[in-house]
This record gives structure tokens, C-alpha cells and sequence, in this order.
């Protein structure tokens, strides 16, 4: 551990708060460590908190509280949510303002002391450059204190004020101190951290608060208040001499203007720089760099920008735009991948289902994720790893995780814009796990998919058939399962070889984690498409029974196909038939307002515009099988 | 105390502070508007609303607004701050959309006959509701800060209401570095606050800062006021009820938060600069919602109009 925290106040001060004006902190200890009141305290004495407030703190009190009533009781000044009054402790991560003397802001984020809520202090933990640390001096190190600089760490945090509390009821002693400060070094040592300052505190009296300590000069080292300002970004954490990295958010479209508007997360950027997008493909030159609609010579990290490039290249929300690859270490690349080695921090209350699809969200982009193998869970006092099936909320395990296409992410240690992503449950659209990445385990140019010696002709010609997708959209009730049915029949009597694959089949097992809004729906499509693609491959003919209300998923569906191999069918049937029909009763549910997107009611439906085959609902079913094998050219 | 507030003096653009504050707006604006299929911007003509629009316009220039703005209009607002809303808003080129609650103007509501929980219920919480699902936003951004008030320290940045816009303290998502979980489930929408992590302080050396128009009633002028109950109100028309004794007297005041006239509470002030106003609130470091007569009911009341689907 070297020490770089610097504690005289001259011109880098100036430097830095240009640079870094906001500071954000961390702080975090047991319950009852004193931390409420640590935090009220440098709130209070560098004229934070409005007059108001303190009269509040002054007049109110706490059941148990033995301070005298017209004094300020320092921990109510960071009080909050009701329910929080009744229970007596923290529930949440609260953010409050500090003005640093130097003219600096700190932004303290107050995680909660309890033990099961590692997953609020790994959120205040994750934007945090400082942690507070608070340990009760007549208590000692304890196992909450290793679990806090565990979760510290693995976020990122990378330097940790240590404030030895209530130093008064030890008698302000030295050698008590030292013996704290010497197992908080090894307890620390195990982390890869910058700087770890060690402070005797009393946050009750203010001693080593904001002022130095007269009965503890045997302390020479900082207050938390000076350590606090005299903070400076270790090398790893200067953003600005990181290679740049710039995730599109949105696309900016005026008159002759196209410009890509997202926030510097690492790095510079000039007009001229070479970059290149999703760093894959070619490099393309930036022409101009925008704020406020005004160009400027140049942006870095945490500035909000609009880029426009030289080429004519459709960027869209969720692109990365980074600097090239040449010169730089091959992690400094984040070259698409669609497998990654990641530490996730489960915030979910359902425990992590292995092999289910989750939605995760890195910056602005989107992209389906699932885990497929769960190496452990870490045991957050002790460090030590172990087995694991699943995890639960609240524990933090490393697992493998595989997209559905190649993305761009960084290791987290590197940039936890750009290495830090959600998981998100498909149905509940809750967070369910913080994830961090490690390394990509598989990039996407090393798999092409093997070329295997039957193939798709070969497995035809011994059912002696040509495979087809027979697509059948409609409104619920059209008859489609009907029609389906029917003709499946006939071509299994005729000898070929068929597979249906029906629209509520699927919900119950392959698509079951999906609900019925839009952008459920599109996967779900996705999802048949990509079946029956497999099944086609395997020689079958494929009828697919499917509402896929939206032109654009069918039109998706269709993309994954050679032309002549799908058949897009229509049953068109008129909406007072299939409302009278109702045969699984979810019109009357839609009326009632029970089932919201139901197609047709709450939601429309897109009739195909060239269907292949137009078959009429309300009429003869064997008409409409008729209609069917002529298209898929089998004879009866 | 050190004295570390920062000084009238230390007021000079660019402050590096308000930079980042900007920057990260601008950030979460970009980030709704890329997200959401039908966000719209809640502007209620105070001094957060005109650094919100300030903020709107950065964050997608040179392009417009990408999104309508709406007032919901409770008809007791003061005159100046309507006639400051349609001049802004023509100025601008803003898509605005004003809504009142026409059960409750039906109905007659105001704040005296049907008290002030009741009215403000009825007229902005109410109406607010209506306007939201008429135009079926699925976000809406507020000019909502941490620092307004002790129970909002909690307040997330996209905080998540429930269908009819119930707010969920257990449902509230975890917010990690920049990444928004803006994914809605069936009927959910979001509340956005891009001005999270601004203080009081922080609006008005930005007003300075960036030159931003704000309505004139933030400055003291000689305004017609009575005294009611120890809190002055100013009678900004003939709908106010006095009472037996009680005219309107000219004094020397300003509004540190503005909103229903007969719901606002006025200070003596001299402050009739933007320099002066600043050097007045070093000095009385009292909370901006001391002289918001709604909340007066402590610490807590605020967080249960929130479930109800107050802002
Ligand atoms: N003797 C002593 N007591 C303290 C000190 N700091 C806090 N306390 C007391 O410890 C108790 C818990 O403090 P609080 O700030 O609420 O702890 P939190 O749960 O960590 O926020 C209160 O009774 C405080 O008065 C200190 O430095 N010395």
C-alpha cells in the first residue's frame, strides 16, 4: 500500500477541484457505530444543513437518547423515511451534501448498518471514490467491518478513511488505538486499495472531526474532514487519462445535423480523434465535438457531449464509441464478446435462476443475458469462496454469463461505466443482480459455428420431403390452432415428418419468463423463429401457431430464412366472429380490464400486408388446409 | 463553524461544481428520453422548473425539447407566474400542455373551503394523475432535489411508481454508477430527477451563473400582503377571504418558493438583485420549505403525499 493522499493545501488543491469537483463518499458501519452521528456532525460544522433543520435536531429526540434536550443530537440530522423512524435504523441509502472548505462537494451516501443490506451499500459503494469506515472503539473490529471492506473493494472504492469511534470511552488512548489501526492494515491488505488513512475519532465530542484533537495529540495524521479534502484520484481512477470510451444515448437529429449524445466516461476527445464503434469494424474520424450545442476543443470523462463523425455511420442508443485498439493493452480494447467471466452482487428477491434469461442493461444498452454456470459465492467476512447453486439476495458470487449477441464491456477495474452492468427479470422488469466484469471469456470472432457433415439436405432426403416454415398469424380465436391442427394431420397421414408449434405451448415451458408487452412479444417471436429455424435444419415441416400481433417482429421472424423456406399465412378472420368465439374466455377478461394487452382489445394487431396465404377464418377448415399444402407443394 | 459555504464571491462561471451538477443532468435527461417511448416535463413556473427547461435545452441542443412540458394549473397560482409560463413557453417553441382538474373546479374547490390537504389533493395530486394518464406518459421529469427535505435524502434519481402512480418505498430500484434500470412492467411509469443532487444554493448561483430568467416574484418589491397567523400571503387578486380587520399593506417582500398564493408565505426582504438575494441566503439558512404552508406538518408528511402520488 502506498500512500498518495496528499494533506497541504496549495495550487493542486485548485487542480483538483477543477478536475474532480464532486467527491463521493461512502459511509458505512454497524449499527450504533456512531456513524448518524459523525455524518450530522460534519454536515452540521461546515454549515451544511439549514437552520431549520439543526432546531429539529436540537428539539427532537429519540427514545433512549441521553442527550440533552436544546443540544443538537447529530444523528437526527440525517433522519428519514418514516418507516425508518419506527424501526430505529437506516433502510436505504440516503445522498446528503457536504460543502468541503475547499470549495469541493461531497456527496456522502449513507448505506445502512444491518447485514443483510450488503446490496444498499454495494449501490452507495459503486459511484463512491472515498469510503468511510466507522469502527466502535469499545467494540473492535468486527465481522461487519471486514464484510464492508469487502463490498468496498470489489465496487471499486479505493481509498478508505478509517474512523476509530468513540476514541472518549477508551480513554482516548494510544495503545488501544494502534491495535485497531494494526488489524485494519491486515484486514485491508488483503484489497487491492490506494490508500488507507487510520483516524482516532470522537464523533460525539468532535475530536479529529473537523479539528484536531487535543487530548489525542499523541495523533499526527488528518481529520476526517482534512483527509476528506486532501483527496486526490490514484492513477486508476483518472479517467481522464483513460483511453475514451463514450456510450451513445441518444441520437441527436436536426436540420443537416446527425450527432451521437452520450456522457464521456473515460478518457479525451478532440475533433479528428480515430475512433471506432463497438470497437469492431472500421475506424472513423470524430468531426465534431459539441456541448451545450457549442463546439468545443476538446471533452473528457464525466462531460456531456454530442459527437458527430466524418463517415456517414448509423450510430444508434447503446453503442460504444471508444479510441482504436493500436498502441493500447489488448484489455484496453473492449473487442465484442458474447461470454464473460463476472462477479454479480444479487439484489433480487428471487435467488438467480440458472439458464433463465435476463435482460442487462449496461449504460444505455439492452441486451438478453443468461447465466450459465455459477463457479461461487464468496463469503464476505472471510473471504473465502465456496460452492454454490445459486444466489440469494445478498450474496456476491462469480459466475459465467453468455448475450445473446457480442458487446463491448470493459473489466470493471478498468472502467465501472463501461464493466459494471444490471440484471434485469424479464416479467417484473425488477433489478435483480449488480454485476461486475471480470474478463470476457470468449470473443465473439473466435466462434463460427462448426460445419457438421449431414446437413440439412441430407436430413431431408431420408424423410424425402422439403422442409418449410409455415407461419399462421392472427387474433386470438382466428381458428389458427385449428387450422394447424388440421393440416398437421393430413401431412402425418400423408408421411412427412411435422412438428406445430403452438403459441400457448411455448409460454408454458421455452417462453415462459415472458409477459405480453411489446418488447415481450418481439422475443417471444424471436424465440419461435429461432426454434423452428432448428427445426427446419433438421428436415421437419414446421407449422408455427402464432398471434405475433406486430408486423416488424414477423417481418424479423421471416430475416432468419432463405427465400422460399417460410410461409407467412394469415387467418383472417373478423373481430365480432372471434369475439363471439372467445373459446378460452380472454375477450370477456380484456373488457372486464383484467388482461391488458390483449390483442385486438388493449393492444392492435397488425395485419400482414403480403401474406403469402390469405385463409379465411370463419370458412371451411379443410378449405384452408387445401390452401396450405398447395403453398407447401404436397399433393394429397 | 468554518465558515465553508461558498461565498457570493466564489460565484464566478464556470464554477466546476455546477459543471458536473449540469453535466449530470443532462446525463439522466438523455438517458429518459432515449429510454422512454412518452416522456413529458413537469414545469411549475418556479425557479427548479426554469433551470430544469434551462437543462432540457442543453441537454438536446441543437435540436428542440424532444418532449411536451406540462403545468397542472390549480387556477390559484400568482398571475405573474401564468403570464411567465405562456411567454417562456412562445419563446421557447415548447409543446405546452396545461391541464386543471375540471371535477374540481366543478366542484368549486379551493384552499378555504375545503382546506388545504383536501385542495391540494383534489387539485395537483388529482390532477397531476389525470393529466399523466390522459396523454399516457410512461415518464415524467420533476425538478425534484435531495435536499429539499429530510425524507427525500432517499429519493432515487428514476423512481418508480406503481399502477395509479403509487409510490412503493420496497419497489424503489437499487441505482448503480450510470446505468438506469429504465424498464417498465405493465402500467408502471417512472419520475425522473435530473437536478437529484443540487442544493437550494446550487439552483440559484446557477440561475446567476447562466443568466436564467426567473419570475420577477423571487425578487422584493413593495407587494400587497397581510399578515395571516404569523405568515405573510400576499393578495394577489379579489378571491381572497379577508378577514374582519385585515387590508392588504404594501411591505417590502420576496418569495423563496412559489406556488399557490394563497398556500405561500412571503419574507421582508430587501433582496432586489440576484448579488443580494444570494448574500440574504447565506445569512438566513432557513430550509426553502419553511414557507410552504402544505408541508408545515413535519418531517414525515411529505413522504405520505408521495405514496399517495404527490410529486
Ligand atoms: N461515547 C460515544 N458515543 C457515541 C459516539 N458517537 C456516537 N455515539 C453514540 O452511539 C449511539 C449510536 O450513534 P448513531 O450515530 O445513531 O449510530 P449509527 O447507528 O451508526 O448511525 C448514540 O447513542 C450516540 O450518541 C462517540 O464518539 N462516543
Amino acid at each position: 500500500m502506498t500512500t498518495t493522499t496528499d494533506f497541504s493545501t496549495d495550487d493542486a488543491a485548485l487542480v483538483a477541484l477543477a478536475e474532480h469537483p464532486i467527491v463521493r463518499v461512502v459511509a458505512c458501519g454497524s449499527v450504533d457505530d456512531g456513524k448518524s452521528t459523525l455524518i450530522g456532525r460534519l454536515l452540521a460544522e461546515t454549515d451544511s444543513v439549514p437552520d431549520d433543520i439543526l432546531d429539529y435536531a436540537r428539539n427532537t429526540r429519540r427514545s433512549g437518547s441521553t442527550i440533552p434536550q436544546g443540544e443538537i443530537d447529530y444523528s437526527m440530522l440525517t433522519d428519514g423515511l418514516e418507516a425508518e423512524h419506527e424501526q430505529g435504523i437506516t433502510i436505504d441509502v440516503a445522498y446528503r451534501h457536504l460543502y468541503l472548505p475547499s470549495g469541493r462537494r461531497a456527496i456522502i451516501a449513507d448505506a445502512p448498518g444491518h447485514e443483510q443490506y450488503t446490496r444498499n451499500m454495494s449501490v452507495a459503494a459503486s459511484t463512491a471514490d472515498i469510503a468511510i469506515l466507522l469502527v466502535d472503539a469499545a467494540r473492535g473490529i468486527r465481522a461487519q467491518t471486514h464484510r464492508h471492506l469487502t463490498v468496498c473493494a470489489l465496487m471499486g472504492v479505493r481509498t478508505v478513511i478509517v474512523a476509530i469511534n468513540k476514541m472518549d470511552a477508551v480513554d482516548f488512548s494510544h495503545v488501544a488505538f494502534e491495535g485497531f489501526a494494526g488489524d485494519i492494515r491486515s484486514a485491508a491488505a488483503r484489497f487491492d486499495l490506494d490508500d488507507v488513512v487510520v483516524i482516532p475519532v470522537s464523533a460525539l465530542t468532535g475530536d479529529n472531526v473537523i479539528e484536531r484533537s487535543e487530548r489525542m495529540s499523541w495523533f499526527h495524521g488528518p481529520t476526517v474532514l482534512e483527509a476528506l479534502t486532501a483527496w486526490r484520484p490514484s492513477q486508476i481512477e483518472d479517467h481522464a487519462a483513460a483511453p475514451f470510451r463514450l456510450p451513445v444515448q441518444y441520437v441527436v437529429r436536426a436540420d443537416d445535423f446527425r450527432g451521437y449524445a452520450g456522457t464521456v466516461v473515460s478518457g479525451t476527445v478532440r475533433p479528428g480523434d480515430k475512433v471506432v464503434v463497438n470497437a469492431r469494424g472500421a475506424t472513423t474520424t470524430v468531426d465534431r465535438v459539441l456541448i451545450d450545442g457549442v463546439d468545443v476543443e476538446s471533452a473528457r470523462a464525466d462531460q456531456a457531449v454530442v459527437l458527430t463523425l466524418q463517415t456517414e455511420t448509423d450510430l444508434t442508443r447503446g453503442d460504444l464509441v471508444v479510441a482504436p485498439g493500436e498502441g493500447l493493452a489488448e484489455e484496453h480494447f473492449p473487442r465484442p464478446a458474447t461470454a464473460f467471466a463476472v462477479d454479480l452482487v444479487w439484489t433480487g428477491e428471487e435467488e438467480l435462476r440458472h439458464g433463465r434469461s435476463y435482460l442487462l442493461l449496461a449504460g444505455s444498452l439492452a441486451v438478453p443475458a443468461v447465466v450459465t454456470a455459477i463457479r461461487n459465492r464468496r463469503d464476505v467476512v472471510s473471504g473465502e469462496e465456496m460452492a454454490a447453486r445459486t444466489l440469494k439476495m445478498n450474496d456476491i458470487g462469480l459466475v459465467e454469463i453468455a448475450t445473446d449477441t457480442a458487446v463491448p464491456l470493459d473489466p470493471y477495474s478498468l472502467n465501472r461505466d463501461t464493466g459494471g452492468f444490471l440484471l434485469v427479470e424479464r416479467v417484473s422488469r425488477d433489478t435483480v443482480a449488480a454485476g461486475l466484469v471480470r474478463h470476457a471469456l470468449r470473443r465473439a470472432h473466435n466462434v463460427t459455428p462448426h460445419a457438421f457433415s449431414v446437413d440439412r439436405t441430407a436430413r431431408a432426403t431420408l424423410k424425402n420431403q422439403r422442409p418449410k416454415v409455415l407461419w399462421l398469424t392472427g387474433l386470438p380465436g382466428a381458428g389458427k390452432s385449428t387450422i394447424a391442427d388440421a393440416l398437421e394431420r393430413t401431412l402425418h397421414g400423408l408421411g412427412m415428418h411435422t412438428y406445430v408449434l403452438d403459441g400457448d405451448g411455448v409460454r408454458t415451458g421455452l417462453n415462459k419468463d415472458l409477459g405480453f408487452t411489446p418488447e415481450d412479444r418481439a422475443e417471444n417471436v424471436r424465440r419461435v423463429a429461432e426454434t423452428a429455424k432448428l427445426m427446419l435444419d433438421a428436415g421437419l415441416i414446421v407449422v408455427v401457431s402464432l398471434v405475433s400481433p406486430f408486423r416488424g417482429d414477423r417481418r424479423a421472424a421471416k430475416a432468419l430464412f432463405d427465400e422460399g423456406d417460410f410461409i407467412e399465412a394469415w387467418v383472417d378472420t373478423p373481430a365480432d366472429v372471434v369475439v363471439a368465439r372467445d373459446p378460452k374466455g380472454l375477450y370477456a377478461k380484456a373488457k372486464a380490464g383484467t388482461l391488458p394487452n390483449m390483442t385486438g382489445v388493449g393492444q392492435g394487431y397488425e395485419p400482414p400486408e403480403n401474406a403469402d396465404v390469405v385463409l379465411d377464418g370463419d370458412g371451411e377448415v379443410e378449405t384452408s388446409v387445401d390452401q396450405l399444402l398447395r403453398a407447401l407443394d404436397v399433393s394429397r | 463553524m468554518s465558515a465553508s459555504t461558498p461565498s457570493v464571491e466564489s460565484v464566478q462561471a464556470p464554477d466546476p461544481v455546477l459543471d458536473a451538477l449540469e453535466a449530470e443532468a443532462i446525463h439522466v435527461f438523455r438517458e429518459a428520453a432515449g429510454a422512454f417511448r412518452r416522456p413529458v416535463m413537469l414545469y411549475s413556473i418556479g425557479k427548479d422548473s426554469s433551470v430544469l427547461l434551462h437543462l432540457a435545452v442543453k441537454a438536446f441542443a441543437p435540436s428542440k425539447v424532444p418532449f411536451p412540458v406540462l403545468h397542472i394549473d390549480t387556477t390559484w397560482k400568482f398571475r405573474e407566474m401564468i403570464a411567465f409560463r405562456d411567454r417562456v413557453a412562445a419563446e421557447l417553441g415548447l409543446d405546452l400542455r396545461v391541464h386543471t382538474n375540471p371535477d374540481g373546479v366543478a366542484e368549486g374547490v379551493t384552499p378555504f373551503t375545503h382546506g388545504t390537504h383536501e385542495y391540494t389533493r383534489i387539485m395537483k395530486t388529482v390532477a397531476l394523475r389525470q393529466a399523466l394518464d390522459a396523454g399516457a406518459y410512461d415518464a415524467a421529469f420533476g425538478g425534484a432535489r435531495r435536499d429539499e427535505e429530510r425524507s427525500r435524502a432517499k429519493e432515487r434519481v428514476f423512481s418508480l411508481r406503481e399502477p395509479g402512480h403509487r409510490w412503493e418505498p420496497r419497489k424503489q430500484r437499487p441505482e448503480f454508477w450510470r446505468t438506469a434500470n429504465t424498464q417498465l412492467s405493465e402500467g408502471q411509469t417512472m419520475r425522473v430527477f435530473p437536478m437529484s443532487n443540487w442544493t437550494e444554493l446550487d439552483v440559484w448561483r446557477y440561475v446567476k451563473q447562466e443568466q436564467i430568467e426567473v419570475v420577477p416574484l423571487y425578487f422584493a418589491k413593495p407587494r400587497p400582503v397581510v399578515d395571516r397567523d404569523g405568515q405573510l400571503i400576499m393578495i394577489d387578486d379579489d378571491r381572497y377571504p379577508l378577514r374582519d380587520g385585515e387590508t392588504p399593506e404594501m411591505r417590502n417582500v420576496r418569495f423563496r418558493t412559489l406556488g399557490c398564493y394563497p398556500l405561500t408565505a412571503a419574507v421582508e426582504s430587501t433582496a432586489d438583485t440576484m448579488d443580494d438575494l444570494l448574500a440574504e441566503m447565506l445569512v438566513d439558512r432557513r430550509s426553502e420549505r419553511s414557507g410552504r404552508l402544505i408541508d408545515g406538518e413535519g418531517g414525515g408528511s411529505m413522504e405520505s403525499k408521495k405514496t399517495e402520488g404527490y410529486f
